[in-house]
């Protein structure tokens, strides 16, 4: 929020907000997810862009909603937010902004590429354009690309599964010797850095809100 | 040696991905493998517009479903005009019975078999074994699994996850002989032993990749060579088919038979494609006397007009699995069903049952990264089926976790409850945490802790 407000943007929080539903869309509840979208609904009714700084939570308005809501009365109103709904580095990239760095930013981070900004939203370029924008270097780790292996419930329904993906990504991007791992989402990072801490791998990594200038 | 895993036993699903995971030789073999066909498809995709040539392949699939009846009929009005027989199969056992009662009436004791995964589905390998035929795998792979007793692991490279030592270490145990650990060594060995059943096997079996409804036409794609013998020496030719496998003319096969090795291996052809038009004609010097087409539709046809139809579109390729970090870690053995990866994810549900045990367990295996999407050649969205299915699913286990995401729901849709939930959790990791962090949690929050540690404010401390 206060990375767009920077930039001249007037934000607003809705009270009314809570969770975008995705938890219980993909473990399989989409009743029950239904229920917690329709809040979000209603929390970003109106004709204002929708800013999210998760491209997972983005996706899941943008992508998801348009299944979970089918054939059902709000579907036009799920459209209409899938279309003015956007992830962070998106809406900064897309209407041209140009944050500087934070205070305390690093002078080189890697990126990881989660999963679904990269393939729900087709967002490869936004966050590198902010990044590059901040004046931070970018060190491109390998695979970037490749899952992180977190998928929500999945990291506890094959922890054993999820652990090894983990271990690869921590250590892709601390291969990089980059000073921190950034990401467009918190959960792939949480992930990420508690298990390379498990491993004895330490990986510094911040949410790439955090790297801009507030 | 890793031992056998069979698909309706042994330990449960997430056991048997921890033992992959464990297994550091098996992931080495799956990550190369998956490492060179990847490299292979990311040329294909500039050198011959794979993208096009995908959107292209989707819409002649869709249409093929949609008119899979029709295609159907044709199919097997042509098929019966070339002088083949044709069995529509409803079910895996009818199917597999077809087979077993062909074999007794010919008297057959030696069936040669070369690569399907149709029969890998109605367990003909079993069947027939059971009512006493001897059944030889010619493909290198399948013969090398057979060996060992082991399921394929993967649709189109059954053997992927062995590397050439542990082969090599198989043929010298099964020989006697000191064969060493080079591709021609083993290659010469395997056509040495494999030969001699070609002879003297009196039913061959294949797969078939498309059959074409315009000319009656079943087309087999291989590497090998092995396919050839099986479906051309033989007396008796038997071809088992997805129902799903038909497209309508010759224009649509060219297009789908150039992109699967594309999306498969990442090459531009197979080394063999076969076309079969009908049994062995008066005047011509080979090919069987009889054939057979099995037309298997268990659980196909019933998914057409439903939100999961697009799984129908499916030339089993192979490129989801490769392209799958999941499938990548554990290999195909572990989803111990025929179908692994994501495809395998999504349509052993759909065949077995949403409630069947692996039905119901496999749809979970993914983190939905969508990288299968992205590789399928015919772009099957199987990241949303996945999800679709998910909601589908209903077993006792999936009923519990449904009581939990309602309480779920009916807090989360309050504004107050969604900030004092997430308020009491933040609190309470701090309460818990030291210095931070979290390394220990009771429950099932503990399935966390047992791969990572938890940090208990963001950013979290060195």
């Amino acid at each position: 929020m206060r990375v767009l407000e920077k930039l001249g943007v007037t934000v607003t929080v809705p009270k009314a907000q809570t969770c975008c539903g995705q938890p219980g869309w993909s473990a399989g509840h989409p009743d029950q997810a239904r229920t917690v979208a329709r809040q979000a609904l209603k929390a970003f009714a109106g004709t204002d862009p929708v800013v999210v700084p998760s491209g997972s939570c983005a996706a899941m308005i943008t992508h998801g909603y348009i299944d979970l809501f089918a054939g059902e009365p709000e579907e036009d109103a799920a459209r209409d937010l899938a279309a003015r709904t956007f992830e962070l580095t998106q809406f900064i990239h897309r209407n041209g902004l140009t944050p500087a760095a934070a205070q305390d930013a690093p002078a080189s981070v890697t990126y990881h590429d989660s999963c679904h900004m990269l393939r729900l939203l087709g967002e490869r370029d936004s966050p590198r354009a902010v990044i590059a924008s901040a004046g931070v270097e970018l060190v491109e780790m390998a695979d970037t690309d490749v899952c992180c292996g977190f998928g929500g419930a999945f990291s506890i329904t094959f922890p054993e599964v999820s652990g090894a993906l983990g271990e690869q990504k921590a250590r892709s991007a601390a291969d990089t010797e980059a000073e921190e791992l950034v990401a467009c989402d918190l959960s792939c990072l949480m992930h990420i850095v508690g298990r390379g801490r498990r491993l004895g791998v330490a990986i510094r990594a911040r949410h790439i809100a955090d790297l801009l200038d507030a | 040696m890793r031992t056998g895993v069979s698909y309706d036993e042994g330990p449960p699903l997430r056991a048997r991905t921890a033992a992959a995971v464990a297994d550091a030789q098996l992931r080495a073999n799956l990550q190369a493998t998956a490492a060179s066909w990847t490299a292979g498809r990311e040329k294909m995709r500039d050198e011959f517009g794979f993208d096009q040539m995908r959107d292209r392949a989707r819409e002649i699939r869709r249409g093929n479903i949609r008119q899979l009846p029709e295609l159907l009929d044709r199919l097997e009005e042509r098929v019966r005009a070339n002088g083949g027989i044709v069995y529509r199969a409803s079910d895996r056992d009818a199917a597999a019975k077809y087979v077993v009662d062909l074999a007794r009436a010919r008297g057959a004791k030696l069936v040669a078999k070369s690569k399907s995964m149709a029969t890998e589905e109605i367990k003909l390998n079993e069947a027939l074994g059971d009512a006493g035929v001897r059944v030889v795998e010619t493909d290198l792979g399948e013969w090398i699994l057979q060996l060992l007793g082991q399921r394929p692991s993967h649709i189109i490279a059954p053997a992927v996850h062995l590397n050439r030592t542990e082969i090599a270490e198989l043929f010298r145990a099964e020989s006697g002989e000191d064969i060493p650990d080079e591709r021609e060594a083993l290659v010469a060995y395997a056509r040495r032993r494999l030969r001699q059943d070609f002879a003297a096997a009196e039913i061959g079996v294949s797969g078939v990749n498309l059959g074409v409804a315009d000319t009656g036409t079943l087309c087999v794609m291989e590497n090998e060579g092995n396919a050839r013998l099986v479906t051309a020496l033989p007396r008796v030719h038997v071809a088992m088919m997805g129902a799903e496998r038909v497209v309508a003319d010759w224009d649509e096969a060219a297009h789908i038979l150039q992109l699967l090795p594309m999306a498969a291996i990442g090459d531009d052809a197979s080394t063999y494609v076969n076309l079969i038009t009908g049994p062995r004609r008066e005047g011509e010097t080979d090919g069987p006397e009889e054939l057979h087409l099995v037309i298997l539709d268990g659980g196909r046809m019933a998914l057409r007009g439903t939100e999961f139809e697009e799984a129908l579109s499916c030339i089993r390729c192979g490129a989801c699995l490769y392209s799958c970090p999941m499938w990548r870690t554990v290999g195909g053995q572990a989803y111990g069903s025929p179908y692994s990866g994501p495809i395998g994810a999504v349509i052993t549900p759909l065949l077995e049952g949403m409630s069947s045990p692996r039905g119901s367990e496999l749809p979970f295996l993914s983190s939905l990264c969508g990288a299968c999407h992205d590789a399928c050649p015919v772009g099957i969205p199987l990241h949303d089926l996945l999800v679709r299915i998910r909601g589908a699913v209903s077993t006792p286990v999936h009923r519990r976790a449904r009581i939990g995401a309602r309480m779920w729901a009916a807090a989360w849709r309050r504004p107050w409850a969604y900030r004092v939930g997430v308020a009491l959790t933040r609190g309470g990791l701090r309460l818990v945490g030291r210095k931070g962090w979290i390394r220990r949690l009771p429950g099932p929050a503990g399935r966390w802790t047992s791969q990572r540690d938890l940090p208990t404010r963001w950013p979290p401390p060195r």
